[in-house]
């Protein structure tokens, strides 16, 4: 198991919620104070020095216009990670590239963190969520088809060595590609592709890349996972090696039990501080008509209102893992087991009011006590047994999922 | 209620639902983001003195989007194909706010087989400068702030919470299709104003007086770019005036058509 050291860099300090209408797209900038904001670019980046000092890997995203993420440029932030750890590896994810007008650019700059990192970016594209919309101003349909022509030509970008291509596709085009610098890693850094479906997982296993699942805990894992695994077989007519899958969970371990779930109750901001409004996020063309059909009625996260959740909620439903080390093992082990097993962890381990101390006292347990516990767990797999173990466990079909929680899953 | 037919007109791989309604001389009625007009009140009494041509735009009423389909440039193609296809002379062209740009773009191309053009509420232009709202950006309004800039009379908006399931996947369908013909550039087409001058029929320009998705002002720039059009704004009416006050708009035709 690899595990990967994940914050968002929220922007916390917002003045009342009843007082805005969205804590994405709209929310103005005057409430973001550049000098608080300064401290905490550098707290955030520390945290990550620390993660590569624990010899956790590293992880991080990009969204923009939100107080959720206050990195609208995940590319940057890597730049710096590249030159101040040593050893982690660096994972975005990810590029939204079905939102990015020149996939050419972003073969560029993963090329340069590459470099720069002598080998240690693992490199994600995402279709992004739908707040993501308006401020890229795209035209949300068919963003499945966009991100995988980008993702075509920037996998030729960076394996085509003896000059240039050009590229006419549906939605992009280039002129004489031919980039500068290539990628360190032969024939190019790992590719990570998010997905939300078991349809959506198959294109990715049938490209071989690293299928990651966001919070779909386990009223949709299994389906997910398992799309990918048949679609792996299919594809490769091997057995999926177990470092193709990743799952990202909120994770806090404590001295105590309650420790844990005291800092997990921290890290449910991400969740509860999310209010955003119908408009921005169901953007015509994201959602299947169902589903923004239900949005447009201002059912479930349609409203703009951010979702109660319980911590036991999400606990319960697997996304989260919270307590002691003991406990958090045993909570990783039981939806592994479930799902059938993964190899990467992305561990949402700081958000919102979550001080650097807290966080770094948990992500400490984890590495020295949980950690060495699933490099074990994923050393062992065995695709037979996995299937057996998890042909025991039946179907867990007593959490819902709701709009909000589909949202994430991508 | 006049005699109607429905018909599937096959363009090319395209399937183009038809509600021909009335007898008459042909009217083309082009719907906009909200999807068919037909049945309407104002459709009614148009019908008795015309034959009203309404087709569904592909991704609207449940209808497939195509595969090749990406803006408004594919709808224009298809109804050349369409007019050809009907075989139309004579008719009226009439198209409601975006189907208003639809039905210029095509009258900037040919005004052949038309005798007039009638324009409500339509978009398709760019008035203003970069900063400029000149169309309300529909996409990223709130449901209350569309209520406030479509209606006068709010009460007249279609109520979705009493709509059936089907209905409502309906019009979040229809809102995808309204997506993809006016994402970008909004709503318009930059090189349509230097083209309007190729309009040589007679052209009436039909706008609700309050407005708030595309104001009357913009009615006025447009009437200024199209040679010999006239605007005739009708009161307590937003961007539905044909819906808000069917009889003044149901009259302003009739004058306009048999004048």
């Amino acid at each position: 198991m690899r595990a990967w050291f994940f914050t968002e860099d929220a922007y916390p300090y917002l003045p009342d919620e009843d007082s805005y209408e969205s804590i994405r797209v709209n929310l103005p900038n005057k409430h973001f104070d550049p000098s608080t904001g300064a401290d905490l670019y550098h707290m955030y980046l520390d945290m990550w020095c620390a993660a590569d000092e624990m010899g956790l890997n590293i992880m991080n995203n990009e969204h923009h216009q939100t107080a959720t993420c206050m990195v609208p440029a995940a590319p940057i932030m890597l730049g710096i990670l590249a030159r101040e750890t040593k050893n982690a590896r660096l994972l975005i994810l990810g590029n939204p590239v079905a939102n990015r007008s020149q996939p050419v650019r972003v073969a560029e700059e993963m090329a340069l963190i590459d470099v720069l990192s002598k080998g240690r970016l693992e490199c994600g594209f995402v279709r992004g969520v739908p707040y993501e919309s308006a401020p890229a101003n795209v035209f949300p349909y068919r963003g499945t088809e966009k991100l995988w022509e980008a993702h075509d030509l920037i996998t030729k970008a960076w394996t085509t060595h003896d000059g240039p291509f050009n590229f006419e596709g549906r939605w992009f085009h280039a002129r004489q590609v031919n980039i500068w610098p290539r990628p360190y890693q032969q024939p190019h850094p790992p590719v990570w592709v998010t997905m939300g479906s078991a349809g959506s997982a198959e294109q990715v296993a049938q490209r071989g890349h690293i299928g990651a699942v966001f919070l779909a805990g386990y009223p949709r894992i299994r389906d997910i996972f398992e799309g990918y695994r048949k679609g792996y077989t299919e594809a490769h007519g091997t057995e999926m090696p177990i470092d193709r899958l990743a799952y990202c969970a909120m994770i806090c371990v404590g001295n105590t039990e309650q420790e844990g779930l005291d800092g997990a109750e921290k890290l449910l901001w991400y969740m509860s501080s999310n209010k955003v409004p119908p408009q921005y996020s169901n953007p015509p063309g994201y959602h299947p008509p169902a589903v923004a059909a239900t949005m447009m009625r201002g059912d479930s996260s349609g409203t703009g209102l951010p979702t109660s959740t319980t911590l036991s909620e999400q606990m319960a439903r697997g996304n989260v893992f919270a307590g002691t080390p003991d406990q958090v093992y045993d909570q990783i082990k039981k939806f592994y087991d479930y799902c059938g097993g993964f190899g990467n962890l992305m561990m949402m381990s700081q958000a919102g009011f979550m001080t650097f101390d807290e966080t770094l006292a948990s992500m400490k347990l984890f590495s020295e006590e949980v950690y060495p516990r699933l490099k074990e767990l994923t050393a062992s797999y065995d695709p037979g047994q996995m299937r057996e173990t998890q042909a025991s466990l039946p179907d867990v079909e007593n959490v819902d999922i709701s709009t909000l929680a589909s949202e994430f899953v991508r | 209620m006049a005699s109607e037919t429905s018909t599937v007109v096959s363009l090319h791989g395209v399937d183009v639902p038809l509600v021909r309604r009335g007898a008459g001389p042909p009217v083309l009625v082009l719907h906009g983001g909200e999807g068919p007009l037909d049945g309407l009140p104002f459709t009614e009494s148009l019908s008795s003195n015309f034959e009203l041509l309404h087709p569904t735009h592909p991704g609207f009423d449940g209808t497939p989007i195509p595969e090749h389909f990406d803006n408004l440039q594919d709808l224009v193609f298809l109804y050349l194909d369409l007019i050809d296809s009907l075989d139309l002379h004579d008719a009226i062209l009439m198209g409601f706010s975006m189907g208003g740009w639809l039905a210029t773009e095509i009258a900037v191309m040919n005004t052949g087989r038309f005798s007039k053009l009638v324009l409500v509420d339509s978009v398709g232009i760019k008035p203003g400068g970069p900063f400029d709202r000149d169309v309300a950006d529909v996409f990223a309004s709130s449901a209350e702030e569309l209520l406030k800039a479509t209606w006068h009379d709010r009460s007249l908006a279609p109520d979705h919470a009493a709509m059936s399931d089907e209905a409502m996947q309906i019009v979040a369908a229809n809102r995808v299709a309204h997506g993809l013909y006016t994402w970008e550039p909004y709503m318009h087409n930059p090189k349509l104003r230097y083209r309007l001058h190729r309009i040589d029929i007679p052209t009436l320009l039909v706008w609700g007086e309050n407005d708030g998705i595309v104001s009357a002002d913009y009615g006025a720039a447009l009437r200024d770019l199209i040679p010999g059009a006239s605007l005739s704004v009708i009161p307590e009416a937003g961007h539905h005036p044909h819906i808000e006050q069917p009889e003044q708009f149901a009259a302003r035709f009739l004058e306009f058509a048999n004048g």
